[in-house]
């Protein structure tokens, strides 16, 4: 192994993966610089308030609050290790060598004047985390209505309420922490909807019952939600999904159904629920664009490929975290320490990583469970009508999408993005990429579609502005002078 | 009014007492406490529309709440195109909401 080039470690995202990952290659001696696009360290796990609102307690908002604070500060005054806050990386070049250079932002969000840096390390490590998946359904669109993320991101970070009285509604474990945290900011939490059935979640959670139990941690964080949901009196409701939202000009209730298991809405089972406010979350979908542009190979179910050491099809290059396996903090965390260590420059078999490679194993099973119980079905485009906007950016309404699909008669996905303008708005498809996928693959029949292009490429992984483009980077970055970005 | 911030004296963690921080939307006074983002100021002060939509204008806001949809754009001190929800609000602020309308023929 090359121990100059390793020993110069550059990782992307300050989450549970990202964090464990800079304090492994620290502890083998490696030089790191950490970045998140934040200016703060914890990612979306730990998303936490801002140091002009000290608190004494805001450890009960989180689970492993402890873990972050350690992390937190063992990097925060390590010399060896410069965190950059605020930095957004929008472009990766590869190289044949290794990683290939970075490049960088620094400064205000979307903001002009940022600093541009280049990086080319030894080793990179992508721990960009995943964002709530929410399909499509009428009335989504609707201020009024947001994602899970949101109501979570502003409760914690903000003590804000996103609404008086709101529905949590969608699929996954994750709907639990949503409510807690809404009631927890002053919300009546009306009741949270799962769309999936009682046998699903049951399949999904309870073969081999005993391999659970290396996770009980995990099973008594479940436990404090479902006790803290009958502390505030939450009704957790299954097979119900929310089908559309209703409003002029901002929501003022919702229609909820009954779902048979592959989440057709039944009628005559329609009830309408006046709310101010929605959080809908139906999944989670993994932030890939770095990884792309990286290069990156991905598995078929669309996360990075990774070895047992988290390296990627690309040498120098690991991934961790949720864009490897929707599988939560405690797996991040796992596959963050093994990525750590062997970017040093250690190896898979080393004693400091048995127990990680051990909770790896546990807590990919866990992820396993929590597909199963609570993955979306494919019976969710009933939900939708013509008029139904699909792409929020680019407003393609489903009945635009489909007539210009079967008018066509292609089975490209790269012409039908350009044919109904679908994810090609200034989210780049992040929100609604995947769900214009399954819905023209339906269009295009039973072969569905043939050019093997995904929603997922996106050449400048983040918007900026021509006048930074054009401005002159720093020098190549290296990790040996101290510059804390963050507040 | 729906989105409404916790007062401290009511929050379970047990805040320091807050500073104030005051921008203006469309003109109209708003306060926060320092170290809210502008979006959470612009909504926990009543409006949850923050810019109409260019082809059919209808009403967009906080969506995403991580910076991933860029529904909530705003103009900031005459800057556009700020996501609301990734910039925190510094005190004087001013914002404007952004309608766009599609480019017409005679628009120079």
């Amino acid at each position: 192994m090359n121990g100059d080039l390793l020993n110069d470690v550059l990782v992307i995202g300050a989450g549970p993966a990202g964090l464990a990952a800079a304090r492994a290659a620290r502890e083998r001696g490696a030089s790191v610089t950490l970045l998140d696009s934040s200016d703060q360290l914890g990612g979306q796990f730990w998303r936490h308030l801002p140091d002009a609102r000290p608190s004494g307690a805001e450890r009960i908002l989180h689970h492993g609050w402890d873990t972050f604070r350690s992390l937190r500060d063992a990097l925060e005054s390590d010399s060896g290790c410069r965190v950059i806050g605020s930095a957004q990386v929008w472009a990766i070049e590869t190289s044949p060598q290794g990683p290939g250079t970075v490049h960088v932002m620094v400064g205000q969000p979307d903001g002009v004047g940022r600093e541009k840096l280049v990086f080319a390390p030894g080793a990179l490590i992508i721990a960009t985390g995943a964002h709530d998946r929410v399909l499509p359904f009428p009335g989504w669109d609707l201020p009024g209505v947001f994602s899970g993320g949101a109501a979570q991101a502003l409760a914690k970070g903000e003590r804000l309420a996103v609404g008086r009285r709101v529905i949590v509604a969608g699929a996954g474990p994750f709907l639990l922490p949503v409510a807690a945290s809404l009631s927890g900011a002053g919300a009546k939490v009306l009741g949270v909807f799962e769309a999936n059935r009682a046998p699903a979640l049951l399949r999904g959670w309870l073969p081999r019952p005993w391999q659970l139990l290396p996770v009980a941690g995990k099973s008594v964080e479940l436990a404090g939600y479902v006790a803290g949901h009958l502390r505030h009196r939450i009704p957790y409701r299954l097979g119900r999904m929310v089908v559309a939202a209703h409003g002029t000009d901002h929501l003022e209730a919702v229609t909820l159904s009954s779902v048979t298991a592959d989440w057709s809405p039944i009628s005559g089972t329609e009830r309408t629920v006046e709310v101010d406010a929605v959080c809908v979350s139906h999944g989670f979908t993994p932030r890939l664009e770095l990884a792309i542009a990286a290069g990156c190979a991905l598995t078929p179910d669309r996360f990075v490929r990774v070895d047992d050491r988290q390296h990627t099809s690309v040498r120098g290059v690991y991934a961790v975290g949720e864009i490897t396996c929707i599988g939560g903090a405690d797996l991040a965390m796992a596959e963050g320490l093994i990525a750590g260590h062997i970017a040093a420059g250690g190896l898979i078999t080393d004693d400091p990583l048995r127990r990680a490679v051990r909770r790896r194993r546990t807590f990919q099973g866990f992820a396993r469970r929590i597909e199963a119980a609570h993955g979306i079905r494919a019976g969710w485009p009933k939900m939708l009508n013509d008029d139904t906007i699909v792409c929020r950016c680019e407003e393609v309404s489903f009945g635009t999408l489909r007539a210009t699909a079967e008018s066509s008669g292609s089975r490209s996905l790269r012409a039908l993005k350009l044919s109904t303008r679908a994810g090609l708005g200034i989210c780049q498809g992040r929100v609604c990429g995947r769900s214009v996928e399954e819905l023209l693959a339906t269009v295009a029949g039973d072969s569905g579609l043939i050019d093997g292009v995904t929603t997922d490429r996106r050449p400048i992984a983040a918007p900026i502005r021509l006048g930074e483009l054009a401005a002159d980077p720093k020098s190549l970055q290296r990790p040996s002078e101290p510059m804390k970005g963050m507040k | 009014m729906t989105a409404r911030l916790l007062p401290f004296l009511d929050d379970s963690i047990k805040p320091a007492p807050p500073t104030l921080v005051t921008i203006t939307v469309d003109g109209i006074p708003t306060s926060g406490v320092a170290g809210q983002s502008l979006a959470g100021v612009i909504l926990a002060g009543g409006t949850l529309g923050f810019r109409r939509t260019s082809a059919l204008g209808r009403p967009r806001g906080v969506f995403c709440g991580i910076g991933v949809c860029f529904d909530c754009l705003v103009e900031v001190n005459g800057l556009r195109d700020v996501r609301a929800c990734q910039r925190r609000a510094s005190e004087g602020d001013v914002v404007t909401l952004q309608h766009d309308g599609l480019p017409s023929g005679d628009a120079t």
